[in-house]
């Protein structure tokens, strides 16, 4: 089972959180501030971190970033509806999903579960090493380098970038993308699709602005390629 | 030959007595009168401006026209008093110079008219005379049809003043002066009174000259008025500036008012009326800016309250509905009280969640902080994908007639809301099989959910979409929040969309979404 940090600083929802976590088999380690999660992180090793973007000293995103800079761990972000700005600033610091406070704990778990799927359950029976462009996608070994540099990616940017790979020149509707990649219903925030598009275009295109390898069609969606000649 | 004789004045007794009667002339230039005020057209035809000019105008045109009738009237009445005063005098004293003898010998009469005739004074004249039924002119007709019987009389009966009377006659539209001198002669003494001779002299002369002279008046009084008009014009149309301007300004703060502009102030400046209006106008603007403000934070304050209150509860519901699996699981090795205790708390701290969820939705509404993140999507995929969500795919329950391929811009969360919100609303209160029908017509894209049950009352029908509306006022909660059609009104108007309710005629109520493609 999963190992979570659970970094929240209301003591009724950490406690909650981590009893009904518990229950489901998960690890957790709470931390009440970004400060003493970001000293767990080292020491508790977790598969996911459970990261509230109200925090006492620095915030979620400050934590996100700190993470970010160093380790492409899964990160779930904790929010309220309607701290619409702080749910984009978190995934723009490099968060892979969100969960709406209050949520029951099978919400939870369902996120935690899909956020991690991938990783644990490569797809088997391909190539290893698919080539487009410069990049080169080691679908068994999820790894992703850009003229034979290796890439960090984060779970949602690696998924999508794997995703939209595995069909080449296709358009997916950002909703399919949610419904695929992120396991949220079709009627979910785009703006997480939207989100991971930009990181991942920073991190794997020459030129972010005018994008090569994941192009968008405007109002159907993404794609990846054609790459045409450079 | 008669009725064409018209007298022109009075006749005047005496050589002076020539006096101006009532003289006819005056203004009668009137101001076109109101018609029918036209609606509030823009361009006002009987507007200020034109009333006012006009008001200027006819002010400009009364003062001329006295001023220049006037002076007409006083010049002419000179002009003619003048020229009769010189040719009855001038005529009297021929008549008397005359050694009139008699028996009358008509020749040596006609004779004597004709010297007359040649000395007329100030102009020629014809001269005619009359003694009993003898009639001698100094022209080729004996007697003129200019003579009025009235001067005859006159010159007949007068017996005070035997000195002459004249009148001022028109004739075929040439004004003439008449002058009859009875011929006199002194009998027996000198101081007795002259005594008639029954001979009555004629003179008749035509006033052509003088009536030009007074046409020219006339007409200058005319060139003199209307660039008088003209210039009269120009402080009309400047008076009307200064009315029109405040007034403009009045009518676009008072639009800028009504548009919610509540800090809209005019320029007051100056101590007229108008001024004063543009003064009062402040004052209540700044009242009703005031009032407004008041009323504006009051709402403020109880939306903050209720969004505050809804984000107090969210925290600890968040522990709470954390831990309800908790509860659920165990409540079964739970004594029977203590577990169906425990299994309520599960279950309401649910719907106080989804209660919660709902206000802030909601506060967010109302304080226009709910934003639309709109994508283009395939609207039937969308709807499909809400009833399988739901698990609404049992077709004796939810039947979906849906138009494929619609492309639609809209934002899929709210777009789920509304179709969610009205089929869990029509499942609760109505009756299967819910109906629901997506198509596009014209720029719109319309989305109608239609349940089998008894329909909207018609006394609920206007309340369906109000907040927290019971239809029925004894049955204390449903199922959802209570906010949930509330919400679809709003999710439809963040689209810029409509939704109506209405009872189908052959039962059942029906929801109608209309949004723009």
């Amino acid at each position: 089972m999963p190992r979570v940090l659970l970094i929240e600083d209301d003591p009724s929802v950490r406690e909650g959180v981590e009893l009904g976590l518990r229950r489901r088999g998960h690890e957790v380690r709470t931390a009440a501030t970004g400060e003493a999660g970001l000293d767990a992180l080292a020491e508790f090793r977790p598969d996911l971190l459970l990261l509230d973007l109200m925090l006492p000293g620095i915030n979620g995103v400050q934590v996100c970033r700190r993470v970010r800079e160093s380790s492409q761990l899964p990160i779930i972000m904790l929010t309220a509806r309607g701290d619409d700005f702080d749910v984009v600033i978190g995934l723009e610091a490099g968060a892979d999903d969100y969960i709406v406070k209050p949520a029951r704990t099978e919400v939870i778990e369902a996120r935690i579960r899909a956020v991690l799927r991938r990783i644990e359950e490569p797809a088997g029976g391909r190539a290893a090493v698919e080539f487009h462009g410069e990049l080169a996608i080691d679908r068994a070994g999820l790894t992703v380098a850009k003229a034979g540099e290796r890439i960090a990616l984060a779970p949602s940017e690696l998924k999508l970038l794997l995703h939209l790979t595995a069909a080449p020149e296709q358009v997916f509707s950002r909703q399919q993308l949610l419904e695929h990649v992120w396991e949220h219903s079709y009627h979910g925030d785009a703006r997480l699709v939207d989100a991971c598009v930009r990181r991942l275009r920073n991190k794997i295109e020459d030129t972010p602005g005018d994008p090569r390898y994941i192009q968008t069609l405007r109002g159907f969606g993404y794609r990846f390629g054609p790459l045409g000649p450079l | 030959m008669k009725a064409c004789v018209t007298p022109d004045e009075d006749t005047g007794h005496e050589g002076r007595g020539g006096h101006a009667g009532q003289d006819g002339h005056g203004t009668t230039g009137r101001a076109s009168g109101r018609r029918g005020r036209s609606p509030r057209l823009r361009p006002h035809p009987f507007g200020l401006r034109t009333r006012l000019v006009l008001a200027f105008l006819l002010v400009a045109a009364v003062g001329c026209g006295t001023t220049a009738a006037l002076t007409y009237r006083a010049a002419r009445n000179a002009i003619l008093e003048q020229t009769q005063d010189t040719a009855v005098s001038a005529f009297r004293e021929q008549i008397d110079a005359l050694g009139t003898t008699l028996p009358i010998e008509p020749e040596m009469l006609r004779d004597t008219l004709m010297m007359v005739a040649r000395q007329g004074k100030p102009r020629a004249w014809r001269v005619y005379a009359e003694y009993g039924t003898l009639r001698v002119s100094s022209t080729d007709r004996p007697t003129s049809s200019v003579i009025t019987p009235e001067l005859r009389a006159r010159a007949a009966d007068d017996e005070a003043v035997p000195h002459g009377s004249f009148q001022r006659v028109v004739k075929n539209g040439t004004p003439y002066l008449t002058i009859a001198v009875p011929a006199v002669f002194l009998a027996r003494s000198a101081e007795g009174p002259p005594q008639r001779t029954g001979l009555v002299f004629y003179a008749v002369m035509e006033l052509s000259e003088e009536e030009a002279n007074i046409e020219a008046m006339v007409t200058a009084a005319r060139d003199g008025a209307l660039p008088a008009l003209a210039v009269a014009l120009i402080p009309a149309l400047i008076a009307a500036r200064g009315v029109l301007r405040p007034v403009r300004e009045l009518r676009h703060a008072a639009h800028s008012m009504g548009r919610g502009r509540l800090d809209t102030r005019i320029h007051a400046k100056g101590s007229d009326e108008l001024a004063d209006l543009a003064r009062t106008f402040n004052e209540s603007a700044a009242e009703l800016e005031r009032s407004v403000a008041e009323l504006r934070n009051a709402e403020a304050r109880a939306r903050r309250f209720a969004s505050d209150v809804s984000h107090e509860l969210r925290t600890p519901l968040a522990g709470m509905l954390a831990v309800t699996e908790v509860l659920d699981e165990d409540a079964g090795s739970l004594d029977s009280d203590t577990a169906r205790a425990v299994r309520l708390i599960s279950a309401e701290t649910g719907k106080l969640a989804v209660l919660v969820e709902d206000l802030m939705e909601i506060s967010r509404f109302d304080a226009r902080a709910a934003e639309l993140h709109t994508d283009e999507v395939d609207a039937a995929d969308c709807v499909r994908k809400t009833l399988q969500q739901r698990h609404w795919t049992d077709p004796t329950q939810v039947v979906p007639y849906l138009t494929e391929g619609i492309r639609a811009r809209l934002d899929p969360r709210r777009f789920d809301v509304v179709v969610a919100n009205l089929v869990g609303n029509a499942l609760r209160h109505g009756e299967a099989p819910v109906t629901v029908r997506l198509w596009a017509e014209g720029d719109q894209l319309v989305t109608e959910v239609a349940d089998r049950g008894p329909g909207i009352h018609p006394d609920v029908l206007p309340h369906v979409f109000d907040r927290f509306y019971k239809a029925d006022q004894a049955r204390t909660r449903s199922a959802g929040s209570g906010l949930g059609l509330a919400i679809t009104l709003e999710n439809v108007r963040l689209h810029g969309g409509t939704v109506t309710a209405a009872d189908d005629p052959e039962g059942g109520a029906v929801f109608t979404v209309r949004m723009p493609l």
